[in-house]
């Protein structure tokens, strides 16, 4: 999830508010699919992906294009109405209580050795890295993936050699969301979750995305699996509730001293 | 200029005399959240750092003077020692983002990590009432900051939303002021004038988050209860930084005018929408508000009227 966030952040230093509750949608969406058309989560995510990715398009095209070149300060603001918007249209539209996919996956489990593994959690595991593998190779070895981490690397440079910088941003948005979108279906049968999820989520994304680096895809990785540990241990050791208490304080330690991120390459 | 605040000032002195339980109710927290949006726009439109962290401050000074109270003393005295204590707290996060110079989105992200931190601990400390808050009893006593008629809270809110204008007016006119809109404008350029960048900041974010204790202990003395999630969640910080946005930041009238759009229209829908089961509309309509202000009109509303009202 994080992997979409730094995307987004790092192609256009547009930082997005509006990422958990994005994910949120694509929760959601799945959702609907489930209970609507007894679809798998599982099978659905490549369309709830692609729903966001035209959302994203759209918000991009729409909302933030205009006002690329102004201050960071005036886009954080506008994601935030972003996000306060998806948040509370999801609000109207699904109710406020709790939803859950039901995946006949997520009761499976696996007995390996002394060991019990929840099949969905394995499911999304090996997606997700799928994924970030794709991703990986998307930006490093084909053309349009190289276009855009030239145009992140230096504006002016990527237009100097003719790109058509403005739809290389809207595709990546694009992708950012639905990575997003990808990872909300995905966890959707194992994380119970309801509108207002959406802001724990864009904030536990950026704890993820500030620890392991701005703009850089192994970061997102590793900060993602080094937050969840940290709280797992939080939880382990204190009481659960204070679980979050590491993963922020973890994020002020990394903004003082490394704000550019355990594998971020340049100062901020 | 002047005769139209003085006159806004006599309208609003006498508006309750008139006024029904539930407007004077509205009031009051039209009030309340322009004293807050002020006491941000001091740092956040002024200086130009954005905190979006600022429901700690209201925490902190709302729990200090509800403990302080359980033990005996006033909250009249309670408010200051809470103010004081909100600006310890502020003076601590401004000091780190700005000696390790932390700029735009990573300061943000500083001042929305303190304050969820603090959120998680007055969650989890029982000392404090844990996650189910402090319950304040009601006596009904001008003495402890209790009154019976809301009135009481009207003019107190209006006091407290003067009195934080004031400290921004008299910052504006100042040096100080001048240099806090030099550092919003170019931080880099203040630098190489010779201007002292950091110790300003730190001492606008000082002002600002004591403004902000303050407004704790009249959120906690009007509620007669403090929830974490209430007063340290991220909602709550958005509410403030929110007004002075649409309004305009960096002016004075500028958060005072976005509370005057934003608290009723919030309110309204909130009552209008809730009752039919429909929740979460006003922040909605909150969004489309930010998105259009920030599309539109970048400066706020308060610019764009004075533009609108000077052409002839």
């Amino acid at each position: 999830m994080a992997v979409g966030l730094t995307l987004i952040f790092g192609v256009m230093r547009v930082v997005n508010f509006a990422h958990g509750d994005m994910m949120v949608w694509g929760m959601y969406l799945a959702f609907l699919f489930a209970t609507r058309l007894g679809v798998d989560p599982y099978l659905s995510f490549p369309v709830c992906a692609a729903a966001l990715f035209l959302l994203g398009v759209v918000v991009q095209r729409g909302l933030v294009d205009p006002i690329i070149e102004a201050p960071h300060e005036m886009q954080i603001l506008l994601m935030l109405g972003v996000a306060l918007v998806l948040e509370n249209v999801a609000l109207l539209a699904f109710g406020p209580e709790p939803a859950r996919v039901r995946s006949p996956l997520a009761r499976l489990t696996w007995d390996v050795g002394p060991l019990y593994v929840d099949v969905a959690r394995l499911v999304t595991f090996v997606v997700a890295i799928v994924l970030t593998l794709a991703l990986w190779l998307f930006l490093y070895r084909t053309d349009l993936g190289r276009l855009i981490r030239a145009s992140a690397d230096n504006h002016y440079g990527a237009l100097v050699i003719g790109t058509d910088v403005r739809r290389i941003y809207a595709t990546a948005f694009g992708i950012g969301a639905a990575c997003v979108g990808a990872a909300g279906a995905l966890v959707s049968p194992i994380l119970p979750f309801q509108p207002p999820t959406g802001l724990s989520l864009s904030v536990t994304s950026f704890n993820i995305v500030i620890i392991g680096g701005m703009g850089s895809l192994v970061g997102a990785f590793i900060g993602g699996l080094l937050v969840s540990v940290a709280e797992s241990l939080g939880a382990v050791f204190l009481r659960p509730s204070l679980k979050e208490l590491f993963s922020f304080s973890l994020l002020i330690v990394i903004l003082l001293f490394r704000p550019a991120g355990l594998f971020g390459k340049r100062q901020p | 200029m002047k005769w139209a605040m003085a006159v806004a000032l006599a309208v609003l002195l006498a508006l309750p005399a008139v006024l029904s339980g539930y407007a004077v109710t509205i009031f009051v927290l039209i009030f309340f959240y322009a004293f807050l949006s002020q006491a941000w726009n001091i740092v956040g439109g002024y200086a130009g750092q954005l905190s979006a962290g600022h429901a700690a401050f209201v925490g902190v000074g709302g729990y200090t003077a509800a403990l302080l109270f359980e033990r005996g003393i006033t909250p009249w005295i309670g408010m200051f020692v809470g103010g004081a204590l909100a600006a310890v707290l502020g003076a601590i996060v401004g000091y780190l983002g700005f000696r390790f110079g932390l700029r735009g989105f990573y300061f943000v992200l500083l001042t929305v990590a303190f304050a969820e931190i603090c959120r998680i601990l007055a969650t989890n400390v029982d000392a404090v009432g844990g996650a189910v808050g402090l319950y304040i009893t009601f006596t009904g006593d001008p003495r402890q900051f209790q009154f019976q008629d809301q009135r009481a809270y009207y003019y107190i809110a209006l006091a407290l939303m003067l009195l934080a204008t004031g400290v921004a007016a008299l910052i504006e006119r100042r040096r100080f002021g001048i240099y806090l809109t030099a550092i919003r404008e170019d931080e880099t350029a203040c630098e190489a004038l010779g201007v002292d960048v950091f110790r300003y900041k730190l001492l606008a974010m000082v002002v600002s988050s004591f403004l902000a204790g303050l407004g704790g202990t009249f959120y906690a003395f009007q509620n007669f209860s403090l929830q974490p999630g209430a007063v340290f969640g991220i909602p709550l910080s958005v509410e403030i930084v929110i007004r002075p946005i649409i309004g305009g930041a960096g002016t004075l009238l500028g958060p005072i005018l976005g509370s005057f759009i934003l608290t009723p229209l919030g309110e309204v829908s909130r009552s209008y929408f809730g009752q039919s089961g429909l929740h979460g509309a006003h922040l909605i309509v909150y969004g489309v508000l930010l998105i259009s202000v920030v599309l539109f009109m970048p400066q706020g509303a308060y610019p764009f009227l004075r533009r609108l009202l000077k052409r002839p």
